[in-house]
């Protein structure tokens, strides 16, 4: 059926952007201008280049966006070929962010991929703003964790405490292991974040120490015997690499050995491996399935085009098919995404006078203050040597201890409750100092 | 060839060598190379599968360069079957790919034969009629089938076969299978050997909490009358004797056996769905059953005789805080009474093939031994032909689907309204709607600009006819969602083709390793809410 629009490489896109409909965001404008500012002006970061991170390229490429980046430190393995498509055998030891936006540029003309490869760590917090979405391919709670905190820290509360709109720096984040997955949006200060809602992960597994070494059960046990203690005793100072094959190898003869002495059946090399490098089995299709949902819902969120996720789906391929959406709902005292308890203090008020004041605040009621500004400690009541350290700080003004920055985000710890009742807890302060021009505020 | 296999190693750990060998014996179709189809079959060839063969006869065109990741800038023009083919086959030459330029509609009509040399069909972006057609095919020739299908944001993925045994579903949580409850008597005389009440601290508090449970059970059955705790007071008071045998709170032995109690209360013999499985089977196999049923069959005679109202030990423990002796013995245990009733099921098995003129040795050794493992887990798929879906869906289901259930109306929150739960449904119903269209009118609905009022008014009169020749209350289909159907227009969007699929890939590898369940119903993938939706008709 050859028509005009069959002639545009936008065909079928061009049905949900240029369209009105009435199952759609609150702030869509159909039409080409939505089109051409999605392939011109809107950027997105990809975070990770493996097994969701090559299909995130892919399909955000086939959904408008034209400027993409992808950052991701690590370099092509043999075993990633079954599911990171966009690798061949002949990559094997390259950049996998180099790789990926090589090839994707070369099928999808018209796109532009920079690829970063380096630590998310390595680049400054500024980058990160330069987006105006963030989709995460991440195979760690650790690194999410920090991207999380990373794009909150973004965040700006007006004096209502609501989320000022322009600060919000929206994730779409993806995991996935076997059969599978999971897919959310975070809206700082909207959704949960990352943080109001980490009891989601579950901690990793760790053998008792009294097991590894007494009574071992199970080829794991043996594995990590020879893993975590054996290699330190015959190795010390060497450490351990799991990359490193001679290495693996020492570890599983070691385990086979201990399996002997104490009957256990099961040590295999593969087992071996899959314990000491944490294995998580991965297959092209739930990668393909999550990352699908990651990119529809970025494309969804930032052109309108239709209603968003609510905000968490969980797929789970193993017995038939299910998928579940949850919407959980956020941790007003997020100590990352939350906007903190308000201070509003003098320019002249000592560190000191400060933790005088956190005692009374109605809100707080902390004693035993420790106080940390950006990553570094103003004061901290222990260790002994550390208090020793930060104690001539307490006589200096709060608003010099910050750079005099007219407001901005204080950690504190310290014990609340009454009496008996007291608690170990961590709050998020904004301190704002007064008779400063508000409209200074720092921020993108 | 070790390479290979180490290219495959983060998967084999799902599937095993065993379930590799199975994709790489199989053959499998593709009609509709446009981008479900492509993806669906990416995920497989990454895979590993045996052979494909690409079935497609249009050529691409400037918009599929928009969409497809296996078509560039110079393909335009080109076979779309032979660009994809040759993109699939640069991405695996382990793969045999072939493709043929023809159209999938053309091959059901005039050569319904060719479908037969594959094992299974992927057939993508079928309309109704079609999709019947081909139905019929494969199921004479019991060829397996799966539909997969992009529209808008909005997909369908459905198997079908006539029926697909599991043996390695390989559930996720399943329950053990230890016997605390009706233990044989190896593992009794194994528990008399150890003294619970011993005065050795560091033995009794390593002592496995099996070994706590079968003692304390049957001491409990000794002061009532033979009788395990069925009420709630009694459990309570079997948890409190657990309690008192401890000699310090630290034991995690003691503590594992209370959470673990539990087992000691759950029903002796098999489970309902195993017992479905079991009368499925009905009374007669004759040399046309599948290995399969022969196997049920066998397990049936076991289940009467050797095995006293249970299915052949499992045979594995799960880790228990113990000694390194205790457990490895008591494992040696359970091994030894899973390989003694494996030996019986092999006998079992082996009279009932010479029974049914068959080779007694023609089911492998390996395949009886996993049967007898996986025998509380097996499972038995059967799907509908689509033309007994299309034309009598399961009336009260359907009928539950389409009705609004907690949300009767759309809902405000933070000004983002909440569709109904019925949104899949209703997404079900308008694209068999828009297939009837099409044969109406030559046309997708909103396929065309300039015609999008005449063609929702139209879309809307052929989904109300659907759901009174269905018997459905016509008006569960919100005005919304027809109006979006028409935005939809037929197109195939590369997300959603990816997420399709995934979907339908995972499938085809469950289907083909036979192993892990396979959906049952008609998967409609909902991508504006993403609240997606199995429907069982």
């Amino acid at each position: 059926m050859a028509d005009s629009a069959s002639q545009s490489r936008s065909r079928d896109l061009d049905k949900l952007l240029l369209r009105s409909g009435n199952l759609v965001g609150p702030t869509f404008e159909p039409g080409t201008e939505l089109r051409d500012a999605l392939n011109e002006f809107v950027r997105v970061l990809v975070i990770g280049a493996g097994g969701l991170g090559c299909e995130l390229l892919k399909d955000l490429a086939f959904s408008g966006f034209r400027n993409l980046e992808v950052i991701d430190m690590d370099r092509i393995e043999v075993t990633n070929l079954n599911r990171q498509f966009l690798f061949r055998l002949g990559d094997v030891g390259k950049p996998k962010a180099e790789v990926a936006a090589k090839r994707v540029m070369e099928r999808v003309s018209g796109v532009d991929i920079k690829p970063h490869f380096c630590r998310i760590e390595d680049k400054p917090i500024s980058f990160y703003n330069d987006f105006h979405i963030i989709v995460l391919g991440l195979d760690s709670v650790e690194a999410r964790s920090y991207i999380n905190s990373v794009a909150c820290s973004f965040l700006e509360y007006d004096s209502d405490d609501n989320p000022r709109e322009e600060s919000i720096k929206p994730m779409v984040d993806g995991g996935t292991e076997g059969f599978k997955g999971h897919a959310r949006i975070i809206m700082p200060g909207v959704t949960p974040c990352f943080e109001c809602t980490i009891w989601l992960f579950p901690p990793q597994v760790k053998f008792p120490l009294c097991t590894l070494a007494e009574t071992p059960r199970t080829a794991a046990h043996c594995i990590e015997y020879a893993h975590l203690i054996k290699w330190d005793e015959a190795h010390s100072g060497k450490t351990f690499d799991p990359d490193d094959p001679e290495h693996m190898q020492w570890v599983y003869s070691e385990a086979v050995k201990r399996a002997e002495l104490f009957g256990i059946p099961g040590v295999t090399y593969s087992l071996t491996q899959g314990v000491v490098k944490n294995i998580i089995p991965a297959i092209a299709s739930t990668n393909a399935i999550i990352s699908a949902a990651c990119a529809l819902e970025t494309l969804k969120v930032v052109s309108g085009c239709s209603k968003t996720l609510t905000n968490y789906l969980t797929y789970n391929g193993v017995e038939g098919l299910h998928t579940k959406v949850t919407e959980f709902v956020r941790d007003k005292d997020c100590l990352v995404c939350g906007p903190g308890v308000l201070i509003e203090l003098e320019t002249s008020v000592t560190l000191k006078k400060f933790i005088d004041l956190l005692e009374d605040h109605p809100k707080l009621l902390l004693t035993r203050v420790s106080v940390t500004y950006r990553g570094k400690n103003l004061y901290m009541q222990a260790p002994p040597v550390l208090e020793e350290m930060t104690r001539s700080n307490l006589d200096l003004p709060l608003f010099e201890l910050v750079s005099k920055t007219p407001r901005d985000i204080v950690h504190v710890t310290g014990a609340a409750g009454k009496g008996d009742t007291k608690q170990s807890c961590s709050r998020k302060l904004r301190v704002v100092f007064k008779g400063m021009d508000v409209d200074m505020a720092g921020g993108a | 060839m070790a390479e290979p296999k180490v290219k495959y190693d983060r998967q084999l750990r799902i599937w095993g060598e065993q379930g590799q060998a199975a994709l790489e014996k199989a053959s499998i179709c593709l009609l509709n190379c446009g981008p479900t189809g492509s993806e669906t079959l990416k995920n497989l060839v990454l895979g590993g599968v045996g052979s494909i063969t690409v079935v497609d006869g249009f050529k691409v065109e400037v918009g599929d360069l928009g969409n497809n990741f296996m078509v560039d800038e110079s393909s335009v023009g080109e076979s779309k079957a032979k660009c994809v083919c040759a993109f699939l086959q640069e991405l695996n030459d382990a793969v045999k790919a072939k493709f043929i330029e023809d159209c999938p509609e053309e091959l059901i009509e005039t050569n319904p034969s060719f479908f037969s040399q594959f094992t299974l069909v992927i057939a993508t972006q079928l309309v109704a009629d079609s999709m019947v057609k081909l139905d019929r095919i494969c199921r004479e020739a019991n060829i397996i089938l799966i539909f997969a299908r992009s529209y808008g944001l909005m997909g369908f993925v459905r198997i079908s076969v006539k029926e697909h045994t599991v043996i390695e579903s390989k559930p996720d949580h399943f329950l053990d299978d230890l016997r605390l409850n009706n233990p044989w008597p190896e593992l009794t005389r194994f528990t008399e050997t150890i003294d619970l009440n011993t005065t050795d601290a560091v033995v009794h508090k390593h002592t496995p909490y099996i070994i706590i449970l079968v003692k304390i059970a049957e001491e409990w059955a000794n002061t009532h009358g033979g009788n395990l705790p069925s009420t709630r007071e009694e459990k309570r008071q079997f948890k409190d004797l657990i309690k008192s045998k401890m000699i310090t709170i630290d034991e995690e032995n003691y503590k594992e056996a209370m959470e673990a109690s539990f087992k000691v209360f759950s029903p002796r013999g098999i489970g309902a769905n195993l017992q479905k499985i079991i009368d499925d089977g009905g009374t007669e196999i004759d040399s046309n059953s599948s290995d399969f049923w022969v196997m049920v069959a066998a397990l049936k005679e076991f289940i009467a005789n050797e095995g006293g109202g249970e299915t052949p030990l499992e045979g594995s423990i799960p880790d228990m805080t113990s000694s390194t002796e205790l457990y490895v013995n008591l494992q040696k245990n359970y091994q030894a009474k899973a390989e003694a009733d494996f030996l019986v099921m092999e006998r079992r098995i082996g009279n009932l093939l010479k029974k049914i003129g068959r080779d007694p040795a023609s089911i492998s050794k390996t395949n009886i031994k996993s049967f007898s493992k996986n025998a509380r887990k097996l499972a038995v798929c059967r799907y509908r032909l689509i033309e007994e879906e299309f034309n009598s869906p399961v009336q009260p289901e359907l009928q539950k689907y389409l009705m609004d259930e907690d949300h009767g109306t759309l809902q405000e929150a933070n000004s983002l309204k909440v569709l109904p739960e019925n949104t899949a449904a209703g997404l079900y119903i308008l694209l068999r709607a828009a297939d009837r269209f099409a044969v109406n009118y030559n046309k997708f609905p909103g396929q065309f600009d300039g015609v999008m009022d005449e063609d929702i008014s139209r879309l809307k009169t052929t989904a109300v006819g659907l759901l009174n020749d269905l018997g459905c209350n016509s008006s569960a289909l919100s005005e919304d969602l027809i109006n979006e159907m028409c935005r939809y227009g037929a197109s195939e969007l590369h997300a959603v083709a990816a997420f399709v699929g995934g979907v339908a890939s995972q499938e085809v590898i469950k289907l083909i390793t036979r192993q892990f369940i396979p959906m049952s119903g008609t998967f409609i993938f909902n991508g504006i809410d993403n609240k997606s939706q199995l429907l069982l008709l």
